[in-house]
């Protein structure tokens, strides 16, 4: 049973990195990853909030929103799935405004070096992106939880490699078309060409 | 048609590119374009997605009280995507099976929510279904180019329809099965924007960080 958790974390961290083989989240990854101390903040705060929402909204879909999931409520043939959009994003922001009032009261200081960023992670679509997969491939609850994590840490690992990459870059000559958002893509593509290597790894 | 409202619905397509520029919805672009006939849904999809979320939110935009704007829209753009994701299942049951989740992201593609935001909550109807429609398009062309580059070198084929002739047909072409890898997709974008800045010098960045005469290869010689 650990094994299949272990692998099942791996392979979301890894093999199926968000960043770099599904592109989830490009926006803030390309935007935010200038300093490795700010990507660190952002990465941690991502891997909170998907550890939050994926297993919250697993709850949601089985109970709620699936297809006789009301048969506890009397009511076995409502089938609500095409609400899915809608209750997931909603969870997920109302999860990051809970958060938000939750640090400020009881842990300031890690409020105050996440700051404007967890407002931004509303609109991450790693994190919406990690709960719509969970409901794809009908994860149970525990999967959800380990899924959740998994997605949260590869992403955060993927921001922070490419700050590191970056800080580095800028003191290079790169063509001036290419300053800036180009030269910031190849990157990344040249990374997740390297993230490809882990593809061929069965677990 | 006036100055200001071609500037509006055109300017977004070169000269103010959602995904050259703006730094928006670059998710999508990458994941949908192994194929057109996906990548032309998806623009199709998200350029009336756009258009129509900038008309509402910008109908109800004295009535929504700042404080709580973000929930109203994500609200109104969610709904949009629900009968857009419908539609798809209904009428294009097999490309909406491969755009899996892709659709559903178009409520996080930060294309919508930045227009709304930054367009929609400050103009009347009409320019601001305009600029939604402008900046789809905009977004569009960009996906469709990566689509194009990477359909027919990666599998020799446009829309489905075989253009190079592949050698397991009795043809000559061998496929680049990179093309139709990730990390293809960032090379071709930011090839992309490398092209288009060369042509628009403007939009250049500056750079971050100076270096001496001597290391610059560009002021060496």
């Amino acid at each position: 049973m650990f094994e299949y958790y272990l692998s099942l974390f791996l392979k979301a961290v890894f093999i199926e990195n968000m960043a770099l083989v599904f592109f989830l989240g490009m926006c803030t990854f390309i935007a935010i990853s200038k300093k490795i101390e700010t990507a660190i903040g952002l990465g941690i705060a991502v891997i909170v909030v998907q550890a939050i929402t994926v297993p919250v909204n697993n709850l949601i879909f089985v109970y709620l929103l699936q297809d006789g999931a009301l048969a506890w409520a009397g009511l076995p043939d409502v089938d609500l799935s095409f609400l899915g959009y809608l209750s997931y994003i909603g969870v997920i922001a109302a999860i990051v405004q809970i958060m938000e009032m939750f640090l400020d009261k009881y842990v300031p200081a890690l409020y105050n070096a996440l700051g404007v960023f967890l407002p931004l992670i509303t609109v991450n679509c790693a994190i919406l992106g990690a709960s719509l997969f969970m409901v794809n491939r009908d994860y149970n609850f525990g999967e959800s939880v380990v899924y959740g994590v998994g997605a949260g840490v590869g992403w955060a690992l993927a921001i922070v490699t490419l700050a590191g990459i970056r800080e580095k870059l800028k003191y290079s000559d790169v063509p001036a078309g290419l300053r800036g958002l180009g030269i910031t893509f190849i990157t990344v593509g040249l990374m997740s060409l390297g993230f490809m290597s882990f593809g061929g790894i069965s677990l | 048609m006036s100055n200001s409202v071609k500037e509006v619905l055109f300017g977004p397509i070169f000269n103010d590119n959602p995904i050259g520029l703006q730094i928006l919805g670059i998710c999508s672009a990458l994941a949908v374009t192994t194929q057109m006939s996906v990548a032309l849904v998806m623009c199709i999809a998200l350029t009336l997605v756009t258009a129509f979320s900038n008309l509402f939110i910008s109908l109800i935009r004295n009535q929504i009280p700042s404080s709580i704007r973000i929930i109203v829209q994500m609200t109104i753009i969610a709904s949009l995507v629900i009968v857009v994701d419908q539609i798809l299942g209904a009428v294009a049951y097999d490309i909406s099976k491969q755009l899996t989740v892709f659709v559903g992201l178009i409520i996080t593609n930060c294309i919508v929510m930045g227009r709304a935001e930054a367009f929609a909550m400050q103009n009347p109807p009409g320019i601001s279904f305009l600029d939604g429609l402008g900046n789809g398009l905009g977004y569009s062309v960009v996906l469709m180019a990566v689509a194009i580059i990477r359909e027919l070198i990666g599998s020799g084929s446009l829309m489905g329809i075989e253009i190079l002739p592949l050698v397991t047909n009795g043809g000559w072409y061998v496929p680049t099965g990179m093309m139709l890898l990730p990390p293809s997709a960032f090379f071709i974008i930011g090839l992309l924007i490398w092209a288009l800045r060369s042509w628009k010098s403007e939009q250049i960045e500056e750079p971050e960080y100076e270096i001496g005469g001597h290391t610059a290869l560009s002021r060496a010689m």
